[in-house]
Parts: C-alpha cells; structure tokens; sequence
C-alpha cells in the first residue's frame, strides 16, 4: 500500500456525524495522483514511486521538467512527491498509474504536512510564548524578551538563545489526524481539526508513523 | 475551492424544518440516547435566538420549569432534530430577548403575532 498522496486544503467546515456530534473538519482535495517515476533496488538503493498532481498548462512548466513527465506519458503536472510503499510492494505500480483518496478510509489516522502561513517578522512572545514584561507599572519594556544571558562568563550569548526572527512559511506537519469522511466520488478526505497552511495551500496526507490509534485527536 | 465547502454544506443542510423566528414558541422532538436505546425528548419553549448562518445555524429555546428558567441551544441541522413545532408565532421588536431572562412570567409573555401581519408581508413582498 501506498503511505499517501498529494492534495490541496480547501477549507474548513463543520460535519454531522450519524450520532449527531458535530466535527470541525478540514476538507482536502486528495489526489488523483499519477505515478510518474518509480525507484527501484538496483538503480535508486530504494523502493519508492513518484507521484504527480495537478495538471497544468504545458508553457508553465519548465522543459527539462516536461520531458520528465513526457517520459511516463502524462499530461503536464504541477507537483512532484516521492512516496514510499512499503516493502516488496513496488510491483503493484506502474508509470500513469491513478493514486485516489481511497487509500484512505473513515477513522484512518494519518499525518498531513503542509507550508504554514508566514507571520513575518515576529517578535519572542509570538514566535515563542514569552510572557513579556508588565504592561504598566513604570516598566518601559513590554514585549521584549529580557535577559538573553549572563556575564563576564561567558561574555557572549550562547548559541541557540530564542529571539526574534522569521516566523512561519516553513514545512509543518501534524501527526495523528483522523480521517472523518472520505468522498471518492470528489476526491475529497476531511480530517479532523486544522491542517498547516492557508486555504488551496498543497498538502502531502500520509498514513500515519505512529501507531497511536487511541490517543489521536 | 471556496464551492467545494458550499457544496457540502448545502447537501447536510435540512430543508424538512418549519420556518421559526425569534419569539415563536416552538416544541423541538430531540432524540437522546440512554445507552443503546434511543428515545425522543420534547422540549418545549420560546426561541429567544437564532445564531449563525448556513450548516453552522443554532437557536436558543428557553422555558420556566418549576420557576427555574433552562436553556438549550440546538443545532438547526442536527439530524438528531426528529421535527419543530410552531406553536405560536410571536410579535418581537427583537433578534435577541435574551432581555427574557429577567422578567418574571408574566411580564415575560409575548403577544401573539397574527395572520393579519403576515398578509401585510405577503402583499409588500408581492408587489
């Protein structure tokens, strides 16, 4: 079996489930993926497919990047991602294969990676949870991180210290998602509580590498 | 994108409800499970507020039971709602009466609003 797939955040909303309780779901447009390479023993020293998703207009790619799906035979894709499959399982595969949301299932505990929304510049207490200073009392300092080391020794601050700097953008990935609802007419998945990234960001949804099936949210 | 979620809100939706306002006393058919058995609860009381819109929707009933007042919020889609019934539709000057929960019984009775106001609706949305 395949570990997962690529797709896009859509949004989020809430979902009945047939008990009546009421789920804040993310909804994913997961997939079809295309199986575009696949890396072997022999040449790669590991067992993995390319997956492809998305198609695009041929004159937004690059053409290196067009002869390499040319190569599997399929139309222009906008996201490559390597996948794993699990041992002995690289035979179940072939280039132009379809990889669909139903590789998940209702209840699956998955991971969903995703590039989180950039905050800029941020200060220590956002970027960090520092409690900051008093805001009254006569202090002058209120957001800033106070002190960032000690004296004569070492005469420096440590590597390492939290301070202000870039905040989000970066890759985030949450573990131990439930999957609440898979739609394979639409391809769609809806997990359980929020996913990295803004609305129509791509997401990469893997099963999960924990084998935490009681404690996930 | 943004349609995808319209879609599926517009499909959870329930369209077999009665149309209410804030004012209406209404009575609500929940279904609660004890266990593995399920049976209906009837609660019976005035809205006092509708919140939210699309598949989010709740509205707030409210009764005095043994002079103490209880509150339940519903979910508007919830299929857990067997069915509403319109007892009465109410003249308010309000969205919210949460001003209700002050007043006792018989200050907090609300005046009846009738078919002759509904004409006059229907005839200004005619014309």
């Amino acid at each position: 079996m395949i570990e997962g797939l690529i797709g896009r955040k859509i949004g989020m909303t809430e979902l009945f489930l047939d008990d009546g309780t009421v789920v804040v779901a993310t909804v994913i447009k997961a997939g079809p993926c295309f199986v575009v390479q696949k890396r072997n023993m022999e040449r790669d020293g590991y067992e993995a497919v390319q997956l492809g998703f998305e198609e695009i207009k041929s004159q937004r790619l690059t053409k290196p990047f067009l002869g390499h799906l040319k190569k599997a035979g399929i139309r222009p894709l906008r996201f490559l991602r390597e996948f794993r499959v699990g041992k002995g399982n690289i035979d179940d595969y072939k280039t132009g294969d379809l990889v669909k949301a139903d590789i998940f299932k209702d209840g699956d505990i998955v991971d969903v990676s995703g590039t989180s929304k950039g905050k800029g510049f941020a200060g220590v207490m956002k970027r960090h949870g520092f409690a900051g200073q008093p805001d009254s009392h006569g202090g002058m300092s209120h957001r800033k991180p106070g002190s960032i080391g000690q004296h004569s020794y070492p005469a420096r601050v440590w590597k390492g210290i939290r301070m202000p700097g870039h905040m989000g953008a970066e890759r985030v990935t949450m573990q131990g998602v439930r999957v609440v609802k898979v739609d394979n007419e639409k391809d769609l998945v809806m997990v359980k509580g929020s996913v990295p990234g803004p609305d129509g960001g791509m997401v990469i949804i893997k099963h999960t590498t924990k084998g935490r099936l009681e404690s996930a949210v | 994108m943004m349609n995808i979620i319209e879609e599926l809100e517009q499909s959870a939706m329930r369209t077999d409800l009665p149309e209410f306002r804030p004012g209406d006393a209404v009575s609500v058919h929940y279904k609660i499970k004890e266990g593995d058995r399920e049976r209906i609860q009837v609660f019976e009381g005035v809205v006092i507020a509708k919140k939210g819109g699309g598949v989010r929707e709740t509205f707030i009933v409210r009764k005095v039971s043994y002079g103490v007042g209880v509150e339940r919020i519903f979910p508007v889609h919830t299929p857990l709602i067997q069915m509403i019934e319109v007892k009465k539709q109410g003249k308010v000057r309000r969205a919210k009466l949460y001003y209700l929960r002050g007043l006792s019984k018989k200050a907090s009775r609300i005046k009846e609003r009738t078919v002759f106001d509904k004409k006059i609706k229907e005839n200004n949305q005619s014309e």
